[in-house]
């Protein structure tokens, strides 16, 4: 059966948040709908199932690999041109844990943004059913349901007080 | 903190992409005013690399002069862009919302307008080509079996500032999302594809916000400690050089952290006065952020006092000749002390006089007043640090009290003035320099409570 998505638009975000009540009780599951805003509201503000990432392994992650490169970078460049000076080692920690600090907070934050982005699941090639009045503050209920439930869906996000119902076309 | 009243989204789309979808008229005439400096100031750069370092006042004794007084000074604006958008992030301050991308931007920009200083004072900046390429992927140097030099602070000082270049363009990038896809609903052609291109698909789902607000968290808390490692190690270059002994002082890596804290939220505030003036953005920069961030300059203008008094007091403790003989230059022989008594009285005591009356730092002439002041001030700093330590009589010296200033970097240092507030003016044409989102979340968040007989705003926060 061929999934479809259906846009119901709200003004409020109290009767966006009743019409997820009224989708889970038409047994419409939580990962079949979500709420498109153009703010962050309060987590569970339209009562949405909660979102499990794993953003915070992918600092760690990228701190390691800067930790390790800049380790060997900082040694390897002091090995391939080793110049002795005032008889200190060739192999200066302090000034090797400056470079070798800055690129761990580089990668750590670039493996940060590459989370980001990949929890995301950003880019979007296809943005999929989407409606500019949400930027506009419009709250924007996406509900993925099969082709011949899309009536009923309809039904339900214009009873809960959608101001229109956007599907594909 | 709560004297706003709440606007509708349409309200803030408006009133925010004013500047790109309706840009005003003079806009252009600004643009082309500052581009004539800016073309001035990279002509006068080619000149000088054309002619050599003779056409500048430097000299054998004094190799570092305006050019890197005003690398130190760029590099300090760059402060501002962290001190506001992370710590008063992770602080979770409400009056955050319409400094935030502001500061980040004039971030990116000074940090790019500070690493042309060096590049210009190297007299051959196409060397730095070297490093880039040659051989395919190979930087010459490095096939040649030549590498740079850990243990310089010349070494570490690209590998920070290039830290928190890198993080800081990505910071503003991440941050600007939700805002490329207000752009992308509200443009039709060409700049409706590339604002899609740079929504990357961006829908505003529960997923995404949440993922946004972490992100703005964590990358600030990793930015921070990128932030106060930069100016560290900037005032290292100077603390570690061999020759100059009176840079030798332990103190010097906090005091210029703190310098460019002081210097960088002035020179935010003054660009919110500038935008909210040029922009008429009166219901989003208000008089109480403005109130909020002079009162955060009081503390941050005393503790750089704090440092400043501490570093002669040091100096003057050790008891060290080659340090006795530059204080005595600062504060006894002229111009440096005519110098210095402006630097220290434009730098705190003219502007923190101004910041202790609620009315004045209220009074947007009045601040801008004490903002201008602090970055002038704050620029004589770095040059009173740097000069009179070089120029003062030394054993084997024949000569010396001998910099000054030619036309030539008089010409580049007002070009990179030009050049900052160009850029920042051209990114106002195409990214919105208040974020939607941030203004339009703590317009959802705003209640009221009742509290006895009175009903006061309130801020809902979540953790």
């Amino acid at each position: 059966m061929a999934r479809k998505p259906i846009l119901g638009l709200f003004e409020d975000p109290n009767y966006a948040a009743e019409a997820g009540d009224a989708l889970q009780r038409a047994n419409i599951l939580p990962q079949d709908y979500d709420f498109l805003t153009d703010a962050p509201y309060p987590e569970g503000a339209f009562g949405e199932r909660h979102e499990k990432h794993r953003l915070y392994v992918f600092p760690f992650i990228g701190a390691l690999i800067g930790l390790t490169v800049g380790i060997i970078l900082t040694s390897m460049t002091q090995l391939a041109y080793p110049l002795t000076q005032g008889g200190k080692p060739i192999l200066s920690l302090p000034p090797m844990a400056v470079v070798t600090y800055e690129s761990t907070m580089l990668s750590a934050i670039i493996f940060t943004i590459i989370g980001i982005l990949f929890e995301s699941r950003l880019p979007k090639i296809k943005k999929g059913l989407y409606d500019t009045r949400i930027t506009e503050g419009y709250i924007g209920v996406l509900v993925n349901v099969d082709e011949e439930q899309l009536n009923q869906v309809s039904g339900i996000l214009t009873q809960a007080g959608a101001v229109d119902v956007v599907q594909e076309t | 903190m709560q004297e706003g009243r709440v606007l509708p989204s349409r309200q803030i789309n408006a009133d925010l992409l004013r500047s790109i979808l309706n840009s005003p008229k003079w806009f252009w005439i600004s643009v082309a005013f500052l581009a004539f400096f800016v073309l001035a100031a990279f002509s006068t750069a080619g000149f000088l690399i054309n002619r050599g370092y003779g056409v500048t006042g430097l000299n054998n004794q004094v190799l570092w002069g305006f050019f890197i007084t005003n690398f130190v000074f760029w590099i300090g604006i760059s402060h501002a862009g962290v001190m506001l958008s992370a710590i008063l992030r992770l602080s979770k301050a409400e009056w955050r919302r319409p400094a935030t991308r502001a500061a980040e931007v004039l971030t990116v920009f000074s940090l790019m307008t500070a690493m042309l200083m060096p590049l210009i004072h190297t007299g051959r900046p196409w060397r730095t080509l070297y490093w880039i390429y040659t051989l395919p992927f190979v930087p010459y140097d490095f096939a040649r079996g030549i590498w740079p030099n850990v243990r310089s602070p010349l070494v570490w000082d690209p590998s920070a500032v290039y830290t928190y270049l890198t993080s800081s363009i990505l910071f503003v990038i991440i941050a600007l999302l939700p805002d490329f896809a207000v752009l992308r609903d509200r443009t039709t052609g060409l700049s409706h594809r590339i604002y899609s291109v740079l929504a990357m698909g961006w829908q505003g789902n529960a997923r995404q916000w949440k993922l946004q607000i972490i992100a703005g968290v964590l990358l600030s808390a990793l930015i921070l400690p990128v932030f106060v490692s930069v100016h560290s190690i900037v005032s290292w270059d100077f603390g570690m050089a061999v020759s100059i002994k009176s840079w030798h002082s332990t103190i010097f890596a906090p005091y210029f952290v703190v310098g460019a804290v002081h210097s960088g939220v002035s020179a935010v505030v003054f660009v919110m006065i500038l935008l909210r003036w040029a922009y008429g953005w009166q219901d989003y920069i208000r008089l109480e952020h403005i109130d909020a961030l002079g009162r955060l300059l009081v503390v941050v203008a005393t503790g750089w006092f704090y440092f400043f008094v501490m570093e002669i007091l040091f100096g003057f403790y050790g008891m060290e000749s080659d340090e006795l003989a530059v204080r005595n230059m600062q504060f006894m022989e002229q111009p440096w002390n005519i110098l210095m008594f402006f630097f220290v009285g434009l730098t705190y005591f003219l502007p923190v006089g101004l910041w202790l009356t609620r009315s004045w730092r209220r009074n947007l002439w009045l601040m801008s007043i004490a903002c201008i002041s602090v970055n002038i001030g704050m620029w004589l700093e770095r040059f009173l640090i740097f000069v009179p330590a070089q120029a003062r009589k030394q054993v084997f010296t024949f000569n010396w009290y001998t910099y000054a200033p030619s036309i030539v970097e008089i010409m580049i240092i007002v070009g990179t003035f030009a050049m900052v507030t160009m850029l920042m003016l051209l990114l106002s044409r195409v990214v919105p320099l208040i974020p939607l989102y941030d203004i339009k979340e703590g317009d959802i968040l705003k209640t009221q409570v009742q509290i006895g007989r009175r009903t006061v705003p309130a801020t809902f926060r979540e953790d």
